[in-house]
């Protein structure tokens, strides 16, 4: 099996994509940007491996059993209880670091005080957060170790007093980014096997068809016959120059695939939008692209969410629920922290300061859509904003209001555009 | 720059040399000094006199290149020029509060004419307007050039223009000077311009060749373009220009490529038409950003600035004024976005381009506005890939590398898929592709 590998380090996620001979796509992997970009995207490509490992299994199992097995809900299982196996040994290691960052508190009176807390603490984080694993609720494209240990961790501590509590949060703040730029090597055979033994007992009856494949699709060689890094950490890739491609020509490359007659792409990513105009072989011929200024893009709603005190994934949803906009007039991401403040110190609902958040950020990238020519036919809505429900509710409007009724195409891989652009330019390289 | 020296290179750095020189001696040998700008210059008629123009925006392009154009700036701004305000002339009046010392090292001449031609940049009025609270000795002549709103040269325009001359310029050029307007003298002056204004195009149509001998952006506004500007309807400037073509002409018969501050271009792979100034701050790693990449400019509507001689134009002695008036109209500034539209696009067919890159700048609203639909236009009626990126002329505060090289990254990647198809459909002549 030829196998293509693209990379999209972007500057909030970086993502994998690997498909097969037959451009399809076989595996997706997506993690957290951190400060080193190598791991970054050696995380995004073994978690693209093992999602690929999923789809063959997926795939030989459906072919031998006749529909008689819901394989979509056995493997939707299945693969929680991997991710929470993934999980838990970073988990691990990160509980180790907090704890021999207890030592470095000078006062002995507070570290007496905050050692039965950093001890007892695992347990229940770790009991909180496989509850959430098992059940569904964490999702593999959005909720990265970090975000899941963190909120565990603050909830956790938020009751302690407050001398105390700034320390444990400088103890955990110390841990996390050297053991979140720790490559973990994992062995899917072994993870796979703890993960079926953790199946709900209704499942249970498929693992001897499971375990016949299993050393085949583990040891299975996922080597890509060729591969394109992209994003706007692309040139920190360990590649050579012929496997680096701009991430412009690779998210236009990703959307054509997916929508052929498609001629405009608006990508909002987390620091870049680009309006993007393509032609019938899915070839850029103009772009325009934010420059001197990030407002408007997904560290703009990072940064709301973190002054609301919410996730980023909850905001969204919150923006739906509003009856109105409310008018935020500023251009500047930080000036739009202070707008909120205000609205909220007046009273307003905060579901309405959202949405005009919301609809300020879709509003300038349609004033880089206007400079690079407008919308001509299809229009296709790309990059990690796109998973944004309330983004998407205003895009869709505005391309109406400004461009009339149209074909507007918002795929559920939107954020590996880039990625999937890149394997299908390995793919088509002569 | 280390560059690479050619016998008019050597000949250039005399020249301006001798010219800096004369301005620094002007109030010693009496000659008189006239501050004007390049688009709709009358150099011709401003030697006519026997005096010495001095152009404030090659002053502050100068200053961008030697790096003192963020001091300049930063000084105009303290005394309250805004941010938004061309840099240009921010530069230009930093200078001047410094001493208004030249590029080479020598103080500049207060200016005893200011002489505004303004030719679609509307910053040059407020600019002079500026120059006289500092100078409020000199005299000040307006020549108004009315913008080819129609995108044709009307005769009343013409005759507007030649009204303004007679009436006003050249009075005042008179009794600033002494010496009254010697008619026969301006024509000898205008035959050897439209000497020149043929070399000059004979060497910016060098670059129909394949490889183009010359760079007609970078090249153009540091090796082609000065001289032109400063030295128009002298015989120095015939002689600079056929130097200039014999090397050209050397340089095709070789099938060498351009000069750059690295030495000779040695393999061509892109053809770009650029329209918009260059950066001067970052000159020469703006310049080699495009030639690292084997990209070479064919041809650039900056240097059409000072004056287009594309279509057949040339200065004549038949009829002085009526000449210099139809110059000045037919200046880029002063064209209308379709008359740009189709120098661009005579461009880029012309000079075989793969593609149009647009450097748009911050502060230059005469170049910036109408860009973007340029830039549309040409895009859906040529079919060809377009690149667009954000500079400044002299604040060095709005060169960001990283965000220009991220774009043009994209840009070279989309020239390079669009060859790829290509060249699989045409063969690709050695030689001449006209």
């Amino acid at each position: 099996m030829k196998l293509y590998l693209g990379i999209d380090l972007g500057s909030t996620t970086s993502k994998a994509v690997i498909i097969d001979e037959h451009e399809q796509i076989i595996g997706r992997g997506i993690t957290n940007t951190r400060s080193d970009y190598r791991v970054a995207a050696d995380i995004a490509r073994m978690e693209a491996e093992f999602n690929s490992r999923f789809t063959i299994l997926h795939r030989k199992l459906k072919s031998e059993t006749n529909g008689e097995t819901n394989w979509t809900e056995f493997f939707s299982h299945l693969k929680d209880r991997f991710h929470f196996l993934q999980f838990r040994e970073r988990f691990y290691k990160l509980v180790d670091a907090i704890k021999s960052n207890l030592s470095t508190v000078e006062n002995p009176g507070d570290r007496s005080r905050m050692h039965p807390i950093i001890h007892n603490m695992p347990g229940k984080i770790l009991s909180v957060i496989r509850d959430r694993f098992l059940s569904g609720e964490v999702s593999t494209t959005s909720d990265f170790f970090r975000d899941l240990f963190s909120s565990a961790y603050m909830q956790e501590i938020e009751h302690v007093n407050k001398d105390i509590y700034d320390q444990l949060v400088a103890i955990y703040d110390r841990a996390i980014n050297p053991i979140e730029n720790e490559n973990i090597t994992f062995d899917f055979g072994e993870l796979l096997t703890e993960a079926l033994d953790m199946m709900p007992e209704d499942f249970r009856l498929n693992h001897q068809r499971v375990e016949r494949h299993l050393e085949f699709v583990a040891k299975e060689s996922l080597e890509p016959t060729d591969y394109v890094g992209t994003g706007y950490g692309r040139q920190l890739l360990p590649f050579e120059e012929k496997h680096i491609k701009s991430e412009i020509l690779c998210h236009a490359m990703g959307a054509h695939a997916c929508f052929p007659n498609t001629r405009t792409v608006l990508d909002i990513g987390g620091q870049d939008t680009k309006a993007i105009q393509v032609d019938r072989h899915g070839f850029v011929t103009s772009f325009q692209m934010n420059d001197r200024c990030a407002a408007g893009c997904g560290r703009y709603l990072g940064y709301i969410a973190d002054e609301m005190s919410i996730s980023v994934s909850e905001l969204g949803p919150l923006a739906m629920g509003a009856e109105y906009e409310a008018n935020i007039c500023s251009t500047c991401t930080v000036f739009a922290g202070a707008e909120l403040r205000e609205y909220l110190n007046l009273g307003e609902k905060k579901e309405n300061i959202l949405a005009g958040l919301h609809l300020a950020i879709v509003q300038r990238a349609f004033a880089l859509l206007a400079r690079s020519g407008g919308v001509y036919n299809e229009f296709t809505f790309t990059g990690g904003v796109a998973r944004n429900s309330a983004v998407v509710k205003y895009v869709k409007q505005l391309v109406i209001q400004n461009y009339g009724e149209m074909k507007i195409n918002c795929h559920t891989d939107s954020i590996f555009m880039g990625a999937l652009g890149g394997a299908l330019f390995s793919a088509r390289r002569k | 720059m280390g560059v690479q020296k050619e016998t008019s290179m050597i000949k250039q750095k005399q020249m301006l040399a001798e010219h800096f020189m004369e301005l620094a001696t002007a109030k010693e040998s009496g000659k008189k000094v006239v501050y004007t700008f390049v688009p709709g210059n009358l150099s011709e008629l401003i030697y006519t006199f026997d005096m010495l123009p001095v152009y404030p925006e090659i002053n502050s392009l100068q200053s961008g290149m030697r790096k003192k154009s963020g001091d300049y700036i930063r000084d105009a701004e303290d005394m309250g020029y805004s941010e938004d305000v061309c840099s240009y002339v921010k530069c230009d009046i930093g200078m001047m509060l410094q001493g208004n010392i030249g590029p080479t090292g020598q103080k500049l001449p207060d200016p005893d004419l200011l002489l505004l031609s303004y030719t679609g940049c509307f910053v040059f009025m407020k600019w002079f307007e500026n120059l006289k609270q500092f100078y409020p000795n000199s005299e000040i002549a307006m020549l108004h050039i009315p913008y080819q709103e129609a995108g044709i040269i009307e005769p009343y325009a013409v005759q507007y223009i030649k009204d303004q001359l007679e009436r006003e310029v050249i009075p005042k050029m008179e009794k600033l000077s002494g010496k009254t307007f010697n008619e026969a003298k301006l024509k000898r002056k205008l035959e050897l311009s439209a000497q020149a204004e043929d070399l000059l195009i004979d060497v910016f149509d060098s670059a129909r060749h394949r490889p183009s001998p010359i760079d007609a952006y970078f090249g153009g506004v540091y090796y082609i373009g000065p001289i032109f500007t400063a030295f128009r309807g002298s015989q120095d400037c015939v002689d600079y220009y056929q130097e200039l073509k014999k090397e050209v002409d050397y340089r095709v018969r070789h099938k060498l490529g351009p000069v750059t501050p690295d030495g000779v271009l040695t393999q061509e792979k892109a053809r770009l038409v650029v329209e918009g100034p260059p950066n001067w701050t970052h000159f020469r790693n703006f310049w080699k950003i495009f030639y690292d990449l084997g990209a070479v400019f064919v041809g650039s509507t900056y240097t059409r600035v000072g004056g287009v001689y594309d279509e057949g134009f040339r200065h004549s002695p038949d009829d002085p004024l009526g000449s210099l008036a139809t110059y000045c109209l037919g200046c880029y500034t002063n064209r209308n976005l379709p008359q740009r539209i189709d120098l661009l696009e005579s461009f880029i067919t012309k000079y075989h381009a793969d593609g149009l890159l647009v450097n748009s700048i911050k502060s230059c609203n005469s170049f910036s506005a109408g860009q973007l639909v340029m830039m549309r236009e040409l895009e859906q009626k040529l079919g060809i890939p377009v690149g667009f990126i954000e500079t400044d002329l002299v604040d060095p505060r709005y060169y960001s590398y990283s965000n220009i090289k991220n774009r043009l990254d994209s840009f070279f990647q989309m020239l390079e898929q669009r060859q790829s198809v290509r060249i699989s459909d045409e063969i690709l002549s050695d030689d001449v592709l006209a």
